[in-house]
């Protein structure tokens, strides 16, 4: 125990310090670290994932507070709560299966096929959600109670559970964190390919003699722009800077080693270049519910930019990207103000702001945002790992990663 | 990896010993200034535990040294070292994964210098350590620093240290840093980084710096800066502190250690530089310092060091729009304006028609009605009764202002000062309960001066807050009637008496700016000093020899530059006539003169031909004739010297326009011979023919007036024309 605390103590100074930046760093830690937290929980006999989720939100609530800035976090806690839920569900479901199957049951053979209806489980949850089911109302619109959903969850995935044998309490405890721990792997493993997964989709939307706008820097986007090349496509690309970070540059780069025609202009140029440009792609730091797009600074023009001249503006972005909130609220619409030195030399400018002379209060005032927030009316099409969606379909993904008891996290309270 | 190092609490010296190759980076924290800058404050509470936005300034330091990746930090406390220790162990840098914390105490430590070498005595610092004063607030990463570091280090053992520096301009009034230090003038080697000069103090030298000889000598190019803060940001070597132990009388880090460094040639250590651009660092070690990084702080120049982001148990803060940080729980009267560039602490209340602007609120204050604070800081548990003005003000934990209190610019109120009714405390004044100390030593020096009383004063100030209040109330007893007097009705506290040196550094260093009539004072002072240093130059370099009066009375009131360097010009050359100096000589004085008035070569060579005609025609003389055999035999004499300023034609045609000048103003007795000493110096050589016939078609297009001289040298002219045309 004193560990895990040590791990959560480490890992939200971390976020607190601002050491860990990037969504996917942070999302993959934080999945990291929730599931070496749920391996070491000693949970009790009796309703263990309604402990387990009041654990694991107790702890999700320092890690948002830590960084409120960092979206990934706060999607990856709700995720995990999410899949207790799930595997919980499944394992009630398989467990009254197994009763109604008559049980032939035999501890050998519970050690034998002890693996297979956790992966089972997992993926049938993965394929549920990739197959993107048809919506079920009361999925989306409810707090589900358990025994409501429970046919519904069998019934996709009944018969390979109905080889659980768990009517033994201290199993089913072992095998509720197991199965949790698996699915939580596979998220983990889901957020370390999701550049793959989503440059697999490149070829279906660049073309030949294509020219691609894109701003900054995201890793995503460069993987998407080098699959299609790999895949033969010849294309160009136009590369905005991304001031004041100018990551646009290494991008340029990089894109130019690979082998891509490139060319660099500045942010401010982009309105004069976008007649020639066949789509935009960029990354963005999170996709918020309504289809809106926190993303770095810059990009709204861009996206105003774009719709004027009918351009199609796509936006690629992990599904750890993937926020269950409204941008309504203005504590959720957060943005992080950086330091002014990005844009001036402290030093050049040091005579401006000595307080020493006049009011004494300081006349030059340097604003660093870093994100922008793009209304969804401006973003034409969504690519995550499961392919592209429309911004009025964000919603409905969300709603199947997410369960709508854990859009607050909250510890104790929220129970 | 780091993690599990931390779980198995890796504390100390054991670590060591498993990895002997590599040595954890070390640093030393001074948790003491030794200094008296900010008393009275520190008198009750030091330095290193001040609020800097609502967060003690150690902490900043810390959190910046555990980003930078120290791994072992030596925080050396002395003056209220207990306070130091206390509030470290209380806080979460105890015990903290893979950043240790340790803390050396001492009581008879008078300066930095006894610190290090006590530290020295520890055995404690095993490689490059990190040596900063607990009041650095700073963002920068040290891996390039260190990288250099150790690359010179491996070069060349006597590379012992680096400094880190960053560009500031200091203001040119009154030549103090934003940070209120003193003009700072750095000597460094472009290529290398190496220091090579330092001086801090250069404002006693009116404005002056005096390089050693030997600093052009050794060195092919050197930059001299006077722009360049000192972020007092040290990576060392661990023979600093053998140099310190090895040199007892080291006590200041600058002045004794670095400047030592830097004159003593027989060891040969080096001191290098390190410039930041980017990222930032600076030293708190003044009120007109804490001011200016408090507004850098909220401006974000430290990020992530800034009151939204948690770095370190500071509380929850968010951001708002104009630079305004909120804490989530105040109360905030709807009518209350809060202005930009303000920071509220938790639990603070302000009431109705409250106008704040560009100020830091502290925790759990109460504010009244229509207050008005303006650049204030002010610290936890301030009360502040309805219509108190403050302007620029630093008002400390636990301060009662009643109502309608006004205090002006500059004013500190220590801790829990109350001030009387209606009762306007004067700018610049320091309000403490604690009596001011009689020895206060007015020397310049007084850091160190009067550290010896501080220290018994200290000593005889309990430490305990709760023997700190017992101690108050019986102290109020007994000094109530007397300290009302002071700082109004029903008020506690004294006003310190500002001594004559501080008197300057009221305004100098004080968290209100200089104000403008101030400022128009210093400009004011400064160009009667300039001169008065002026005429100085202009008397000095003759050394005697020459009468003012009978050399330059006609230009005495024109005070241009160029009129002081042509006198000057002058003046060398009649003392090169009258003492035989070697041309070579006079080469260089001119050359220099040149330099410092920022000059053309074709100047030098117009002055020192004025300089001749006028030795020519102040020599005794009967008729034009005998003149002209003069002007001969001095230029005659003086050909090399004049020829060496004349390298191209543009230089001779200035030559000749200076001569057309002074035969129409200056010297009219030149008039008539102009063309006579035209040809003189075509036949000497020293004009060639192209100059003079460039001068007169230059001359052609000008004024009839003008065009005197040319009439004159017409024949002159046609000669060489047709000359010319024969060859």
């Amino acid at each position: 125990m004193p560990d895990v605390h040590s791990l959560v103590n480490e890992c939200v100074t971390k976020l607190k310090k601002r050491k860990v930046e990037g969504s996917k760093a942070t999302a993959k830690l934080t999945a990291e670290l929730l599931r070496s937290f749920i391996s070491q929980q000693r949970l009790p006999h009796s309703n263990q994932a309604g402990s387990l989720i009041d654990a694991v939100k107790t702890v999700g609530e320092k890690l948002i507070a830590a960084n409120p800035v960092e979206l990934a976090v706060g999607n990856v806690v709700r995720r995990v709560l999410h899949i207790i839920r799930e595997e919980d569900l499944s394992l009630t479901t398989a467990a009254v299966g197994g009763l109604s199957l008559a049980a032939e049951s035999d501890d050998e053979d519970d050690t034998e096929h002890d693996d297979h209806p956790v992966l089972s489980a997992s993926a049938v949850a993965a394929a549920a959600r990739n197959a993107l089911r048809p919506p079920s109302l009361q999925t989306l619109l409810e707090d589900i109670p358990h025994s409501v959903a429970a046919p519904h969850t069998s019934s996709s995935g009944g018969d390979s559970e109905g080889k659980s044998k768990s009517a033994d309490k201290n199993s089913v405890t072992r095998k509720l964190k197991h199965n949790v721990i698996e699915a939580v792997n596979e998220l983990i493993q889901d957020i370390s390919t999701c550049h793959e997964q989503i440059a697999e989709q490149a070829v279906e939307h660049i073309h030949h003699n294509e020219v691609i706008l894109t701003l900054g820097s995201s890793r995503t986007v460069m993987e998407f722009l080098c699959a299609a090349k790999e895949k033969k496509r010849s294309f160009r690309v136009f590369v905005a800077e991304g001031a004041p970070r100018y990551q646009g540059h290494a991008l340029a780069k990089e894109l130019a080693a690979r082998g891509l025609q490139t060319t660099v202009i500045t942010d401010s140029a982009v309105f004069a270049m976008i007649s020639r440009v066949n789509m935009v792609i960029v990354g963005a730091h999170a996709v918020m519910a309504n289809g809106g797009v926190i993303a770095p600074v810059g990009l709204n023009m861009v996206a105003l930019a774009a719709q004027r001249h009918a351009v199609p503006f796509v936006v690629l972005a992990g599904v750890h990207k993937l926020c269950p909130l409204y941008p309504h609220n203005p504590e959720d619409l957060l943005n992080e103000l950086k330091s002014p030195s990005e844009l001036l030399d402290f030093g050049e400018f040091s005579d401006c702001l000595d307080f020493g002379s006049g009011t004494g209060s300081p006349l030059l005032h340097v604003v660093n945002p870093a994100f922008d927030y793009v209304p969804p009316n401006l973003v034409s099409l969504f690519i995550t790992d499961t392919g592209g969606h429309n911004p009025s379909y964000m919603y409905r993904l969300i709603a199947d990663y997410y369960s709508a008891d854990d859009l607050v996290v909250r510890g104790k309270s929220a129970s | 990896m780091v993690a599990k190092k931390g779980n198995r609490g890796g504390v100390g010296g054991e670590d060591a010993e498993e990895e002997l190759t590599r040595v954890p980076l070390q640093a030393i924290l001074l948790a003491d200034s030794f200094a008296t800058l900010f008393r009275p404050i520190t008198l009750e509470r030091p330095k290193v535990l001040l609020p800097l936005v609502n967060a003690p300034m150690i902490d900043y330091t810390l959190a910046w040294l555990e980003s930078a990746g120290v791994e072992e930090v030596f925080v050396f406390c002395c003056a209220h070292s207990k306070q130091v220790i206390d509030y470290l162990e209380n806080s979460k840098w105890f015990g903290q994964p893979s950043f240790s914390v340790t803390t050396i105490e001492s009581y008879n430590a008078t300066s930095a210098g006894d610190a290090l070498r006590l530290i020295y005595e520890r055995h404690v610092i095993r490689g490059d350590f990190i040596l900063v004063t607990g009041d650095t607030v700073s963002n920068m990463s040290l891996t390039q620093a260190l990288k250099e570091h150790k690359e010179r280090r491996r070069k060349d053992s006597n590379a012992v240290m680096t400094m880190v520096i960053k560009q500031s301009k200091p203001s040119p009034i009154t030549h103090q840093s934003r940070l209120g230090t003193e003009e700072l003038f750095m000597a460094i080697d472009p290529n290398t980084k190496q220091l090579l000069y330092y001086e801090d103090k250069a404002d006693t030298l009116k404005g002056t710096v005096s390089l050693d000889k030997a600093l052009l000598i050794d060195n092919s190019s050197i930059s001299l800066h006077n722009d360049k803060q000192d972020c007092y940001i040290d990576i060392c070597c661990p023979e600093v502190l053998s140099l310190f132990t090895d040199n007892f009388d080291y006590q200041h880090l600058r002045r004794h250690f670095v400047k030592g460094l830097l004159v003593d040639d027989i060891m040969g250590y080096k001191i290098f530089t390190h410039e930041i651009h980017s990222s930032y660092a600076a030293r708190i070690d003044n009120y007109r310092s804490y001011d200016a990084v408090s507004k850098d702080i909220i401006q974000r120049w430290t990020y992530p060091l800034v009151p939204d982001v948690q770095f370190f148990g500071n509380c929850v803060t968010k951001l708002e729009r104009q630079g305004t940080y909120r804490a989530s729980d105040i109360g905030l009267s709807r009518s209350a304006k809060i202005g930009p560039f303000t920071v509220i602490g938790s639990g603070t209340t302000i009431g109705n028609y409250t106008e704040v602007a560009n100020s830091v609120i502290g925790e759990g204050c109460i504010i009244g009605s229509n207050v008005s604070i303006d650049g204030c800081y002010i610290w936890d548990k301030v009360t502040i009764e309805d219509g108190c003005k403050l302007k620029h003000a630093i008002v400390c934990d636990g301060v009662v202002m009643k109502s309608g209190a006004i205090l002006e610019a500059g004013v500190v109120l220590s801790f829990k000062v109350i001030i009387g009714q209606q009762f306007a405390v004067p700018a610049y004044s320091k309000v403490s309960l604690f009596q001011q100390p009689v020895t206060q030593d007015s020397d310049e020096e007084l850091e160190y001066a009067d550290n010896s009383s501080g220290n018994i004063e200290i000593a005889s100030i309990p430490n305990t807050p709760e023997k700190l209040e017992e101690d108050l109330t019986t102290e109020l007893s007994d000094s109530q009637i007397q300290a009302a007097s002071e700082v109004g009705n029903g008020g506690a506290g004294f006003i310190w008496s500002v001594s004559e040196g501080g008197h300057e550094e009221g305004w100098r260093h004080s968290v209100a700016p200089i104000p403008a009539d101030r400022l128009v004072e210093i400009i004011k002072n400064a160009t009667d000093e300039l001169e008065i240093s002026n005429e100085d130059g202009n008397i000095l370099p003759p050394s005697g020899e020459l009468e003012p009066g009978s050399v330059n009375d006609s230009d005495e009131d024109v005070r241009d530059d160029f009129a002081h360097f042509e006198k000057e010009v002058e003046a060398t050359f009649l003392r090169a006539v009258h003492e035989n100096i070697k041309e070579d000589h006079v080469v260089l004085e001119v050359n220099s003169l040149r330099l410092s008035y920022n000059l053309t070569s074709s100047d030098c060579a117009g002055a020192l031909f004025y300089a001749m005609m006028k030795l020519a025609l102040d020599t005794p003389h009967g008729s034009p004739g005998e003149l002209v055999k003069t002007v001969a035999s001095v230029i005659a004499k003086w050909k090399k010297l004049l020829k060496y300023y004349l390298p191209s034609l543009d230089e001779e045609i200035e030559v000749i326009l200076k001569f057309e000048e002074m035969c129409l103003e200056s010297t009219k007795e030149y008039s008539s011979l102009f063309v006579q000493v035209l040809h003189l110096l075509y036949d000497k050589d020293i004009l060639q023919e192209d100059a003079i016939l460039n001068w007169a078609a230059e001359k052609e297009e000008a004024d009839e007036s003008d065009k005197l001289f040319l009439k004159q040298a017409e024949k002159f002219i046609q000669w060489l024309n047709e000359a010319s045309e024969e060859e």
